[in-house]
């Protein structure tokens, strides 16, 4: 079995707003291992975004990562942090700032669901990714300069800006090897394509840009949020072909975070499934599509329309997607106001438990034991009193 | 499921966005160039039944639903809507063939009214209509809200007090607020959730059979058409490719682009895992300079010269009422004689379109 490359302990991450504190990510638990496909699939506001900006430390403000630990396997590190060390790894949270954000280029790097705006319009996409180049080499050379042009160079260089507009952040080398990259994620003609700006891309291509962007610092691990949403069906089959390949060829690992089970079965040989900021079933592909145990996880499946088989009727899960604020969660199992089969026993937050199976643990009291029928809370538990149904 | 009479027959029909040209344009004297959004559509919708529409981003589903809505002035073709042709319809058929055909769209937080309360969204359509008093409108809305599945205490809230699910329940309970016959659903699931999603699929095939609706339903999820259609058209750069019996156009599709759009979708099924899916190559042309002959061609695996050639027309294949726009049906169309394309030289040459091809 594969070593593993990050462990992932009761993370949690909260957002400070105005509306009050919403507990996105609660108590996270996973592992990632050399050169595996994990996947986190949710719906929308179950938290598997901010696990993923979590993760690689991009979490901005109101929101902070308040709880937990992020292990990644790094030697080096470890001895030179022997406080923030375990064995061989060493607790992300624990580093200095400057130190974790040169991690970000050879260590992590993350592609987000809409090119579009992850690309400035107005720098061309050759120079964009270059860039990239220019900054993990800097930082190669030395870590604590990791700033990139648009982050700005203090005022010295705002005013030198002004006066040489076209100024050269990048090296021809650097420029060199960002066509290297362009060609390398299937972009044809790399070498004018790179002096395109963003708008003359397709989606499709774009997507493939930034995944170049993304290759640039040669990552150890790639976090991918929702990369194929945006596109269409035939772009997305382009695209997660793509993604199978590199990860074939540098042996790394990918975090692909998605909605789409389909996704997910096509990609991953690990899957958590997210709901209200936790991770309430886990598992090998097989135990988590064939032998669910979680009813959100079984609700999540029969609410897809089969392609090859149509079911003459879908089994959705009744109810909406909980709010995340604090003051309104209460401390019981989050998905009890909606599951088929909540007992008094939700009531109380269920631990994560083993689920048979090496990999496979649902956090679920039916794990435990069966459904009993006399135990059950009455339908209307749930309903606010006076409520209006 | 249908009893054979059509309700909705559309021929030929074309919908072109002109731009505007620039004052360069005006003195070289350039031709106008107009972005060719539906280019000669022709289906039928026989009462009772689900027409699913189907296609990638920018095909023209969209637009074929609105312009046979009249939503949209159609730059050539007919609709006729129980025999009657919509565009020639005046005043009081203009306005009863606005009753009996609906319209939901994709977006319920952008199609609903932030300042109007549920039950002044779903009673719009009465007032536009001067149908019934204050009173008897009210009490319309509350019953349609229990008819979504939503309560009639809910009738004085505001749309962002309901979420996304909730608000397209609003956007149905309005479509219905007339009694219509017809409703184009215009990808009604596709912003929401799966677990919502699959409520709103089940709502909509229990309205059609307590109603008899009959549904155009416009949507880019394969997997979604299947399960509520009973027939299939698949759209590509504004054309219909293929169409016919829901199971036959997915179990047996005739036309390389049905094909390989069902090769494309990823299965949730553990069978699915590291499936190899010879993916469509390139990125769909311009619709304002779409490729000469088959639209398909610059694509397509199996292209000849004869695909670049000739504009094919649409033959029988397969099982009876499917219909495929592909010289392949053809037994002995000269495509079988002709050369195979090259399809990089192929790629060159619509090179200068592919950046634009999204929309």
């Amino acid at each position: 079995m594969a070593r593993d490359l990050l462990r992932v302990e009761d993370l949690s991450t909260r957002f400070f707003t105005g509306e009050g504190q919403v507990n996105a990510v609660e108590s996270v638990s996973f592992d990632v291992r050399e050169g595996e496909i994990l996947g986190i699939v949710g719906e929308s506001g179950s938290g598997k975004s901010v696990t993923a900006l979590s993760l690689v430390d991009l979490v901005e403000s109101p929101g902070r990562v308040t709880a937990g630990q992020v292990w990644l396997r790094n030697p080096d590190l470890a001895e030179e942090f022997p406080d923030a060390a375990d064995g061989e790894f060493v607790d992300l949270r624990e580093l200095p700032k400057g130190l974790r954000r040169s991690l970000r280029g050879p260590t992590f790097s993350m592609i987000f669901q809409d090119p579009m705006s992850s690309f400035n319009p107005s720098i061309t996409v050759g120079e964009q990714i270059a860039e990239a180049v220019e900054v993990q080499r800097r930082a190669k050379a030395n870590p604590r300069s990791t700033r990139s042009r648009t982050q700005g160079y203090g005022l010295a260089s705002y005013l030198v800006d002004g006066v040489v507009p076209g100024r050269d952040y990048t090296e021809d080398a650097s420029h060199e090897r960002a066509v290297e990259l362009l060609e390398q994620v299937g972009i044809p003609d790399p070498a004018e394509r790179a002096d395109e700006y963003p708008h003359e891309f397709s989606g499709g291509m774009l997507q493939r840009a930034m995944i170049a962007q993304a290759l640039a610092g040669e990552p150890d691990l790639l976090v991918a949020d929702e990369p194929t949403t945006a596109l269409d069906v035939t772009i997305q089959a382009q695209i997660l072909e793509l993604l199978r390949d590199i990860q074939a060829e540098r042996d790394m690992s990918i975090v692909l975070i998605t909605h789409d089970l389909g996704v997910i079965a096509r990609m991953c040989d690990r899957v958590g499934v997210m709901y209200a900021g936790e991770i309430v079933e886990r598992g090998t592909l097989e135990d988590v599509f064939d032998d669910p145990v979680h009813p959100y996880t079984q609700g999540l499946i029969g609410s897809i329309p089969d392609l090859d088989d149509p079911a003459p009727r879908l089994q959705p899960i009744e109810g909406n997607v909980p709010s995340l604020l604090d003051s309104e969660m209460d401390e019981r199992c989050y998905f009890a106001d909606r599951c088929p089969k909540a007992m008094r026993d939700c009531l109380e937050p269920p631990g994560e438990r083993e689920a048979g199976g090496e990999e496979h643990a649902a956090r679920c009291v039916l794990v435990d034991h069966e459904y009993d029928e006399l135990d059950a809370l009455p339908d209307d538990y749930f309903e606010p009193e006076g409520g209006d149904r | 499921m249908s009893d054979d009479r059509t309700l909705l027959e559309v021929e030929g029909l074309k919908k072109h966005y002109a731009e505007n040209a620039t004052l360069l344009d005006r003195l070289l004297g350039n031709e106008r160039q107009s972005v060719k959004a539906v280019d000669g559509v022709s289906f039928r919708v026989e009462q009772g039944e689900t027409l699913g529409l189907v296609g990638e981003s920018g095909c023209g589903k969209s637009t074929t639903g609105e312009t046979l809505l009249a939503l949209e002035e159609a730059t050539a073709g007919d609709v006729r809507f129980d025999g009657e042709s919509v565009f020639e319809m005046t005043g009081a058929e203009r306005a009863e063939f606005r009753r009996r055909a609906q319209v939901v769209f994709q977006d319920p937080f952008s199609s609903l009214d932030p300042r109007m309360t549920a039950g002044e969204i779903i009673t719009e359509p009465l007032v536009v209509h001067d149908i019934a008093d204050r009173e008897e409108r009210r009490d319309r809305a509350k019953e349609l809200l229990e008819r979504v599945g939503l309560s009639a205490g809910q009738v004085d809230r505001y749309p962002h007090e309901f979420s996304g699910g909730q608000r397209q329940r609003i956007g149905i309970a309005r479509a219905l607020a007339l009694d219509p016959e017809f409703i184009v659903l215009d990808e009604p699931v596709s912003a929401l959730d799966v677990s919502v999603q699959a409520q709103i699929l089940n709502l909509l095939e229990d309205l059609q059979e307590e109603l008899g609706l009959t549904y155009l339903f416009i949507a880019h999820d394969l997997s979604v058409v299947r399960h509520i259609s009973d027939r299939v058209a698949v759209m590509y750069l504004g054309e219909i490719v293929e169409r016919g019996p829901v199971d036959a156009i997915f179990e047996d599709p005739q036309h390389p682009y049905t094909g390989k759009l069902l090769e494309s979708v990823p299965r949730a099924d553990t069978s699915e895992r590291g499936r190899r899916v010879d993916a469509l190559e390139g990125d769909v042309p311009s619709p304002r300079n779409p490729p000469e002959g088959c639209r398909f061609h610059t694509r397509c695996p199996y292209a000849r010269e004869a695909c670049r050639a000739e504009v094919p027309g649409t033959y029988d294949a397969g099982v009876s009422g499917q219909r495929t726009a592909c010289f392949r049906a053809v037994e002995s169309h000269e495509y079988w004689e002709s050369d195979p394309l090259d399809l990089d030289a192929a790629d060159v040459d619509g090179e200068g379109s592919t950046a634009e091809a999204d929309d």
